[in-house]
Protein backbone atom coordinates (compact mmCIF):
# COMPACT_ATOMS: atom_id res chain seq x y z
CA UNK A 1 0.00 0.00 0.00
CA UNK A 2 1.69 3.54 -0.97
CA UNK A 3 0.68 6.24 1.40
CA UNK A 4 1.64 9.89 0.38
CA UNK A 5 3.96 11.38 2.45
CA UNK A 6 2.16 14.91 2.16
CA UNK A 7 -1.12 16.00 4.37
CA UNK A 8 -3.15 15.84 1.14
CA UNK A 9 -4.54 12.57 2.21
CA UNK A 10 -6.91 14.08 4.27
CA UNK A 11 -9.69 14.76 1.84
CA UNK A 12 -9.15 12.97 -1.24
CA UNK A 13 -8.92 9.41 0.18
CA UNK A 14 -9.85 8.56 3.88
CA UNK A 15 -7.69 6.46 5.96
CA UNK A 16 -8.39 4.75 8.75
CA UNK A 17 -5.44 3.49 10.98
CA UNK A 18 -5.08 0.42 12.86
CA UNK A 19 -5.79 0.67 16.82
CA UNK A 20 -3.80 -1.36 18.13
CA UNK A 21 -0.63 -0.98 15.87
CA UNK A 22 -1.14 2.55 13.96
CA UNK A 23 -0.64 0.99 10.64
CA UNK A 24 -2.70 3.07 7.87
CA UNK A 25 -5.12 2.08 5.91
CA UNK A 26 -7.03 2.39 2.79
CA UNK A 27 -11.08 3.07 4.21
CA UNK A 28 -12.60 0.42 2.05
CA UNK A 29 -16.04 -0.75 1.90
CA UNK A 30 -16.07 -3.61 3.25
CA UNK A 31 -19.08 -6.40 2.08
CA UNK A 32 -21.00 -7.74 4.61
CA UNK A 33 -19.82 -11.38 5.75
CA UNK A 34 -16.52 -10.59 5.26
CA UNK A 35 -13.73 -9.76 7.92
CA UNK A 36 -11.12 -6.67 7.40
CA UNK A 37 -8.10 -7.45 9.14
CA UNK A 38 -5.02 -5.25 9.94
CA UNK A 39 -2.35 -6.36 7.45
CA UNK A 40 0.44 -5.66 9.82
CA UNK A 41 -0.73 -6.95 13.34
CA UNK A 42 -4.01 -9.41 12.38
CA UNK A 43 -6.43 -7.45 14.59
CA UNK A 44 -10.30 -7.68 13.40
CA UNK A 45 -10.76 -4.15 12.17
CA UNK A 46 -13.90 -5.02 10.38
CA UNK A 47 -16.53 -7.49 10.29
CA UNK A 48 -19.90 -6.58 9.16
CA UNK A 49 -23.00 -8.82 8.95
CA UNK A 50 -26.19 -9.37 7.78
CA UNK A 51 -28.88 -8.06 9.13
CA UNK A 52 -26.36 -6.92 11.98
CA UNK A 53 -28.06 -3.64 13.35
CA UNK A 54 -31.12 -5.61 13.56
CA UNK A 55 -30.31 -8.91 14.86
CA UNK A 56 -28.19 -6.90 17.82
CA UNK A 57 -31.24 -4.67 18.48
CA UNK A 58 -33.33 -7.52 18.93
CA UNK A 59 -31.23 -9.04 21.32
CA UNK A 60 -29.97 -6.00 22.99
CA UNK A 61 -33.68 -5.69 23.84
CA UNK A 62 -34.53 -9.35 24.81
CA UNK A 63 -31.19 -9.38 27.29
CA UNK A 64 -33.14 -6.05 28.74
CA UNK A 65 -36.30 -8.33 29.39
CA UNK A 66 -34.59 -10.75 30.83
CA UNK A 67 -32.39 -9.19 33.01
CA UNK A 68 -35.75 -7.47 35.02
CA UNK A 69 -36.72 -11.07 35.11
CA UNK A 70 -33.49 -12.36 36.78
CA UNK A 71 -33.24 -9.29 38.87
CA UNK A 72 -36.87 -9.04 40.10
CA UNK A 73 -37.88 -13.24 40.43
CA UNK A 74 -36.42 -15.80 43.05
CA UNK A 75 -33.34 -16.99 41.58
CA UNK A 76 -31.81 -19.83 43.73
CA UNK A 77 -33.18 -21.59 46.68
CA UNK A 78 -31.65 -23.63 49.40
CA UNK A 79 -32.84 -26.72 51.82
CA UNK A 80 -31.07 -28.42 54.15
CA UNK A 81 -32.42 -30.38 57.73
CA UNK A 82 -35.62 -28.86 57.12
CA UNK A 83 -34.52 -25.45 56.70
CA UNK A 84 -34.86 -23.26 53.47
CA UNK A 85 -33.41 -20.60 52.20
CA UNK A 86 -33.90 -18.18 49.03
CA UNK A 87 -32.38 -15.34 47.51
CA UNK A 88 -32.56 -13.03 44.74
CA UNK A 89 -29.73 -11.31 42.35
CA UNK A 90 -30.38 -8.62 45.09
CA UNK A 91 -29.52 -10.56 47.99
CA UNK A 92 -26.33 -11.35 46.66
CA UNK A 93 -25.63 -7.83 45.70
CA UNK A 94 -26.21 -6.63 49.23
CA UNK A 95 -24.50 -9.81 51.12
CA UNK A 96 -21.47 -7.44 51.46
CA UNK A 97 -23.95 -5.08 52.42
CA UNK A 98 -22.86 -4.89 56.67
CA UNK A 99 -20.25 -2.27 57.83
CA UNK A 100 -16.69 -1.88 55.82
CA UNK A 101 -17.56 -3.99 52.59
CA UNK A 102 -20.58 -1.91 52.03
CA UNK A 103 -18.86 -0.35 49.12
CA UNK A 104 -17.97 -3.41 47.68
CA UNK A 105 -21.74 -4.30 47.14
CA UNK A 106 -22.18 -1.04 45.30
CA UNK A 107 -19.49 -2.34 43.24
CA UNK A 108 -21.48 -5.64 42.37
CA UNK A 109 -24.47 -4.02 41.88
CA UNK A 110 -22.53 -2.07 39.10
CA UNK A 111 -20.81 -5.05 37.61
CA UNK A 112 -23.62 -7.58 37.40
CA UNK A 113 -26.80 -5.52 36.96
CA UNK A 114 -26.61 -1.58 36.76
CA UNK A 115 -23.66 -1.64 33.52
CA UNK A 116 -24.92 -4.19 31.98
CA UNK A 117 -28.29 -2.49 31.34
CA UNK A 118 -26.72 0.80 30.98
CA UNK A 119 -24.88 -0.77 28.33
CA UNK A 120 -27.30 -2.70 26.11
CA UNK A 121 -29.78 0.37 26.77
CA UNK A 122 -27.23 2.63 24.98
CA UNK A 123 -26.89 0.36 22.27
CA UNK A 124 -30.38 -0.10 21.56
CA UNK A 125 -30.83 3.77 21.61
CA UNK A 126 -27.68 4.00 19.14
CA UNK A 127 -29.30 0.97 17.04
CA UNK A 128 -33.05 1.99 16.98
CA UNK A 129 -32.88 4.96 14.34
CA UNK A 130 -30.39 2.92 12.17
CA UNK A 131 -32.46 -0.07 11.89
CA UNK A 132 -35.52 2.28 10.88
CA UNK A 133 -33.21 3.76 8.01
CA UNK A 134 -34.04 7.65 10.23
CA UNK A 135 -31.29 9.92 11.36
CA UNK A 136 -29.49 8.77 14.28
CA UNK A 137 -31.05 10.25 17.65
CA UNK A 138 -29.18 13.21 19.46
CA UNK A 139 -26.24 11.81 20.94
CA UNK A 140 -26.17 8.58 19.94
CA UNK A 141 -22.33 9.32 18.95
CA UNK A 142 -20.96 9.66 22.86
CA UNK A 143 -23.83 6.79 23.83
CA UNK A 144 -22.38 4.24 21.80
CA UNK A 145 -18.52 5.35 23.18
CA UNK A 146 -19.95 4.74 26.07
CA UNK A 147 -21.16 1.63 25.52
CA UNK A 148 -17.84 0.43 24.06
CA UNK A 149 -15.84 1.97 27.23
CA UNK A 150 -18.69 -0.25 29.61
CA UNK A 151 -18.19 -3.17 27.49
CA UNK A 152 -14.94 -5.14 29.58
CA UNK A 153 -16.89 -3.68 33.21
CA UNK A 154 -20.27 -5.62 32.08
CA UNK A 155 -19.59 -9.30 33.99
CA UNK A 156 -23.13 -10.67 33.69
CA UNK A 157 -21.32 -13.86 32.39
CA UNK A 158 -18.75 -14.12 35.07
CA UNK A 159 -21.50 -13.79 37.54
CA UNK A 160 -23.41 -17.03 36.31
CA UNK A 161 -19.90 -19.10 36.74
CA UNK A 162 -19.27 -17.76 39.77
CA UNK A 163 -23.22 -18.93 40.88
CA UNK A 164 -22.08 -22.05 39.23
CA UNK A 165 -18.83 -22.68 41.28
CA UNK A 166 -21.16 -22.00 44.50
CA UNK A 167 -23.25 -24.10 43.71
CA UNK A 168 -20.85 -26.87 43.66
CA UNK A 169 -19.21 -25.95 46.92
CA UNK A 170 -23.14 -25.96 48.85
CA UNK A 171 -24.18 -28.88 47.19
CA UNK A 172 -23.01 -31.58 49.38
CA UNK A 173 -24.82 -29.55 52.22
CA UNK A 174 -28.09 -28.57 51.02
CA UNK A 175 -30.07 -29.26 47.88
CA UNK A 176 -30.52 -26.66 45.41
CA UNK A 177 -33.53 -25.27 43.22
CA UNK A 178 -33.56 -23.22 40.88
CA UNK A 179 -35.84 -20.10 40.44
CA UNK A 180 -37.00 -18.43 37.18
CA UNK A 181 -34.56 -15.90 37.32
CA UNK A 182 -31.65 -18.13 37.23
CA UNK A 183 -32.54 -19.58 34.11
CA UNK A 184 -33.51 -15.60 33.14
CA UNK A 185 -30.29 -14.80 33.76
CA UNK A 186 -28.92 -17.94 31.91
CA UNK A 187 -30.40 -16.92 28.86
CA UNK A 188 -28.95 -13.15 29.19
CA UNK A 189 -25.58 -14.63 29.15
CA UNK A 190 -26.27 -16.68 25.79
CA UNK A 191 -28.08 -13.42 24.05
CA UNK A 192 -25.40 -11.25 25.56
CA UNK A 193 -22.59 -13.44 23.93
CA UNK A 194 -24.36 -13.66 20.77
CA UNK A 195 -24.94 -10.46 20.49
CA UNK A 196 -21.47 -9.20 21.02
CA UNK A 197 -20.26 -11.67 18.55
CA UNK A 198 -22.55 -9.78 15.86
CA UNK A 199 -21.92 -5.94 16.98
CA UNK A 200 -19.21 -4.71 14.77
CA UNK A 201 -18.41 -0.96 15.96
CA UNK A 202 -16.50 -0.13 13.16
CA UNK A 203 -19.54 -0.79 10.91
CA UNK A 204 -21.68 0.72 12.87
CA UNK A 205 -19.63 4.33 13.47
CA UNK A 206 -19.72 4.08 9.68
CA UNK A 207 -22.98 3.91 9.36
CA UNK A 208 -23.85 6.51 12.24
CA UNK A 209 -22.02 8.87 10.05
CA UNK A 210 -24.05 7.74 6.73
CA UNK A 211 -27.43 8.66 8.68
CA UNK A 212 -26.31 11.47 9.48
CA UNK A 213 -25.05 13.01 6.19
CA UNK B 1 4.46 -0.78 6.65
CA UNK B 2 3.51 2.75 7.86
CA UNK B 3 1.68 4.12 10.72
CA UNK B 4 -0.54 7.52 11.16
CA UNK B 5 1.86 9.00 13.42
CA UNK B 6 5.01 8.26 11.03
CA UNK B 7 2.88 10.14 8.37
CA UNK B 8 2.61 13.00 10.28
CA UNK B 9 -1.43 12.16 11.52
CA UNK B 10 -3.49 11.03 14.02
CA UNK B 11 -6.29 8.25 14.23
CA UNK B 12 -8.84 7.72 15.91
CA UNK B 13 -9.15 5.11 19.05
CA UNK B 14 -13.23 4.63 18.78
CA UNK B 15 -13.58 4.36 14.85
CA UNK B 16 -10.10 4.31 13.56
CA UNK B 17 -10.48 7.63 11.10
CA UNK B 18 -7.10 8.72 10.44
CA UNK B 19 -7.33 13.00 10.94
CA UNK B 20 -4.42 15.59 10.70
CA UNK B 21 -2.31 16.45 13.39
CA UNK B 22 -4.25 19.98 14.32
CA UNK B 23 -7.75 18.61 14.73
CA UNK B 24 -8.66 18.01 18.51
CA UNK B 25 -11.83 16.01 18.08
CA UNK B 26 -12.93 13.12 15.67
CA UNK B 27 -14.39 13.82 12.99
CA UNK B 28 -16.77 10.78 12.42
CA UNK B 29 -17.68 9.49 16.77
CA UNK B 30 -16.45 13.07 18.27
CA UNK B 31 -14.12 11.39 20.34
CA UNK B 32 -11.09 12.83 21.15
CA UNK B 33 -8.05 12.15 19.64
CA UNK B 34 -4.54 11.41 20.48
CA UNK B 35 -1.36 9.87 18.93
CA UNK B 36 -0.92 7.53 22.08
CA UNK B 37 -2.28 8.03 25.37
CA UNK B 38 -0.62 10.51 27.53
CA UNK B 39 1.12 9.35 30.52
CA UNK B 40 0.67 5.64 28.78
CA UNK B 41 3.55 3.69 31.16
CA UNK B 42 3.15 6.03 34.33
CA UNK B 43 -0.32 4.77 34.35
CA UNK B 44 -0.07 1.10 34.13
CA UNK B 45 3.09 1.09 36.41
CA UNK B 46 0.73 2.59 38.95
CA UNK B 47 -2.40 0.87 38.84
CA UNK B 48 -0.14 -2.51 38.61
CA UNK B 49 1.59 -1.23 41.34
CA UNK B 50 -1.65 -0.64 43.51
CA UNK B 51 -3.57 -4.12 42.41
CA UNK B 52 -0.14 -5.98 43.79
CA UNK B 53 -0.28 -4.00 47.28
CA UNK B 54 -3.88 -4.98 47.51
CA UNK B 55 -3.34 -8.47 46.10
CA UNK B 56 -1.38 -8.99 49.69
CA UNK B 57 -4.36 -8.75 52.41
CA UNK B 58 -6.80 -10.37 49.40
CA UNK B 59 -4.54 -13.63 50.42
CA UNK B 60 -3.89 -13.31 53.75
CA UNK B 61 -7.21 -12.49 54.87
CA UNK B 62 -10.34 -14.79 55.04
CA UNK B 63 -12.78 -14.66 51.99
CA UNK B 64 -15.73 -16.54 54.05
CA UNK B 65 -16.39 -17.31 57.02
CA UNK B 66 -18.64 -20.05 57.80
CA UNK B 67 -20.36 -20.67 61.10
CA UNK B 68 -22.04 -24.02 61.98
CA UNK B 69 -23.44 -25.22 65.06
CA UNK B 70 -20.43 -27.18 66.25
CA UNK B 71 -17.43 -25.02 65.11
CA UNK B 72 -16.71 -21.91 63.33
CA UNK B 73 -14.07 -21.74 60.14
CA UNK B 74 -12.41 -19.29 58.02
CA UNK B 75 -11.02 -19.82 54.47
CA UNK B 76 -8.70 -18.18 52.43
CA UNK B 77 -8.79 -17.56 48.26
CA UNK B 78 -6.47 -20.61 48.30
CA UNK B 79 -8.24 -22.66 51.11
CA UNK B 80 -11.14 -22.26 49.40
CA UNK B 81 -9.79 -24.25 46.37
CA UNK B 82 -7.91 -26.41 48.53
CA UNK B 83 -10.77 -27.32 50.25
CA UNK B 84 -12.88 -27.97 46.57
CA UNK B 85 -10.42 -30.24 45.90
CA UNK B 86 -9.92 -32.45 48.87
CA UNK B 87 -13.99 -32.90 48.16
CA UNK B 88 -13.34 -34.28 45.07
CA UNK B 89 -14.33 -31.33 43.02
CA UNK B 90 -11.51 -31.07 41.02
CA UNK B 91 -12.57 -29.30 37.40
CA UNK B 92 -14.26 -26.82 40.46
CA UNK B 93 -11.10 -26.21 42.39
CA UNK B 94 -8.99 -25.86 39.11
CA UNK B 95 -11.15 -22.92 37.80
CA UNK B 96 -11.32 -21.20 41.45
CA UNK B 97 -7.14 -21.71 41.17
CA UNK B 98 -6.92 -20.54 37.86
CA UNK B 99 -9.01 -18.03 38.13
CA UNK B 100 -8.01 -16.30 42.14
CA UNK B 101 -4.25 -17.29 41.83
CA UNK B 102 -2.59 -18.00 38.26
CA UNK B 103 -4.42 -15.18 36.10
CA UNK B 104 -3.90 -12.37 38.49
CA UNK B 105 -0.41 -13.36 39.18
CA UNK B 106 -0.02 -14.01 35.64
CA UNK B 107 -1.50 -10.94 34.79
CA UNK B 108 0.96 -8.81 37.07
CA UNK B 109 3.72 -10.63 35.60
CA UNK B 110 2.60 -10.22 31.69
CA UNK B 111 1.39 -6.44 32.18
CA UNK B 112 4.96 -5.61 34.02
CA UNK B 113 6.78 -7.42 30.94
CA UNK B 114 4.87 -5.92 28.15
CA UNK B 115 5.69 -2.36 30.21
CA UNK B 116 9.48 -2.98 30.24
CA UNK B 117 9.07 -4.28 26.86
CA UNK B 118 8.78 -0.44 25.79
CA UNK B 119 11.54 1.09 26.71
CA UNK B 120 14.04 -1.81 26.55
CA UNK B 121 15.06 -4.75 24.04
CA UNK B 122 13.72 -7.81 25.43
CA UNK B 123 13.20 -11.65 24.03
CA UNK B 124 9.36 -11.76 22.97
CA UNK B 125 8.97 -10.77 19.77
CA UNK B 126 6.50 -7.65 19.22
CA UNK B 127 3.56 -10.12 17.41
CA UNK B 128 4.06 -12.15 20.33
CA UNK B 129 4.18 -9.14 22.99
CA UNK B 130 0.33 -8.08 21.34
CA UNK B 131 -1.31 -11.59 21.48
CA UNK B 132 0.16 -11.11 24.91
CA UNK B 133 -1.68 -7.83 25.63
CA UNK B 134 -4.73 -9.03 23.88
CA UNK B 135 -4.98 -12.33 26.01
CA UNK B 136 -4.59 -9.90 29.34
CA UNK B 137 -6.98 -8.10 28.38
CA UNK B 138 -9.45 -11.02 27.75
CA UNK B 139 -8.90 -12.94 30.35
CA UNK B 140 -8.56 -10.19 33.13
CA UNK B 141 -11.77 -9.96 34.28
CA UNK B 142 -12.69 -13.24 34.93
CA UNK B 143 -10.78 -13.26 37.84
CA UNK B 144 -13.77 -11.46 39.66
CA UNK B 145 -15.29 -14.66 39.91
CA UNK B 146 -14.21 -15.44 43.31
CA UNK B 147 -15.87 -12.40 44.42
CA UNK B 148 -18.99 -13.27 42.78
CA UNK B 149 -18.89 -16.54 44.60
CA UNK B 150 -18.72 -15.16 47.80
CA UNK B 151 -21.88 -13.05 47.32
CA UNK B 152 -23.88 -15.75 46.07
CA UNK B 153 -22.85 -17.97 48.60
CA UNK B 154 -23.05 -15.53 51.75
CA UNK B 155 -26.55 -14.68 50.30
CA UNK B 156 -28.06 -17.92 50.08
CA UNK B 157 -25.85 -19.98 53.06
CA UNK B 158 -28.10 -18.30 55.58
CA UNK B 159 -29.37 -21.83 57.19
CA UNK B 160 -29.79 -20.64 60.99
CA UNK B 161 -28.20 -24.08 63.24
CA UNK B 162 -27.22 -25.60 59.87
CA UNK B 163 -24.56 -23.36 58.53
CA UNK B 164 -24.39 -19.60 58.25
CA UNK B 165 -21.58 -18.00 55.61
CA UNK B 166 -20.29 -14.69 55.97
CA UNK B 167 -18.12 -12.51 53.52
CA UNK B 168 -14.67 -11.73 54.55
CA UNK B 169 -12.45 -8.48 54.01
CA UNK B 170 -10.56 -10.41 51.55
CA UNK B 171 -13.11 -9.86 49.10
CA UNK B 172 -13.22 -6.16 49.07
CA UNK B 173 -8.90 -6.20 48.34
CA UNK B 174 -9.42 -8.73 45.90
CA UNK B 175 -12.10 -6.64 44.30
CA UNK B 176 -9.94 -3.80 43.88
CA UNK B 177 -7.19 -5.77 43.03
CA UNK B 178 -8.84 -7.35 39.90
CA UNK B 179 -9.79 -3.62 39.12
CA UNK B 180 -6.56 -2.30 39.60
CA UNK B 181 -4.92 -4.48 37.13
CA UNK B 182 -7.82 -4.46 34.48
CA UNK B 183 -7.13 -0.09 34.97
CA UNK B 184 -3.44 -1.03 34.45
CA UNK B 185 -4.19 -2.76 31.09
CA UNK B 186 -6.72 -0.51 29.71
CA UNK B 187 -4.03 2.40 30.28
CA UNK B 188 -1.17 0.29 28.14
CA UNK B 189 -1.29 1.62 24.91
CA UNK B 190 -0.38 -1.04 22.53
CA UNK B 191 0.91 0.62 19.73
CA UNK B 192 3.92 1.53 22.07
CA UNK B 193 4.53 -2.08 21.37
CA UNK B 194 5.28 -1.57 17.59
CA UNK B 195 6.66 1.98 18.05
CA UNK B 196 9.63 0.67 20.29
CA UNK B 197 10.28 -2.23 17.67
CA UNK B 198 10.25 0.27 15.06
CA UNK B 199 12.52 2.35 16.54
CA UNK B 200 15.77 -0.40 17.31
CA UNK B 201 14.90 -1.89 13.91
Amino acid sequence: MHIAEDRAVEDAARYIACPQCDTLHLEAEIPEGHTADCTYCGYTLAAPRNNAYARVLSLSVTALILMVGAVFFPFISLDAAGLSNRASVMDAVFAFSDGLMLPLSLAVALLIVLIPVARLAAIAYTLLPLVAGRRPYRFAEPAFRLAERMRPWSMAEIFIVGVAVALVKVSGLASVHFGPAFWAFAGLVIVTVLQDNAMCRYTIWKALEAQRA
Amino acid sequence: MRTARQAGLVACNHCYLVHGPEESRCRRCGSHLVSRLPGSLQRVWAWLLAGLVVYIPANVYPMLRTATLLDQEQSTIVGGAVELFNHGSYGVAAVVFVASVMIPIGKFIAIGYLALGVRRQVQMHAHRRHQLYEAVEFIGRWSMIDVFVVAILSALVQLGSVAIVHPGIAAVSFALSVAFTMLSAQSFDPRLIWDADEESA
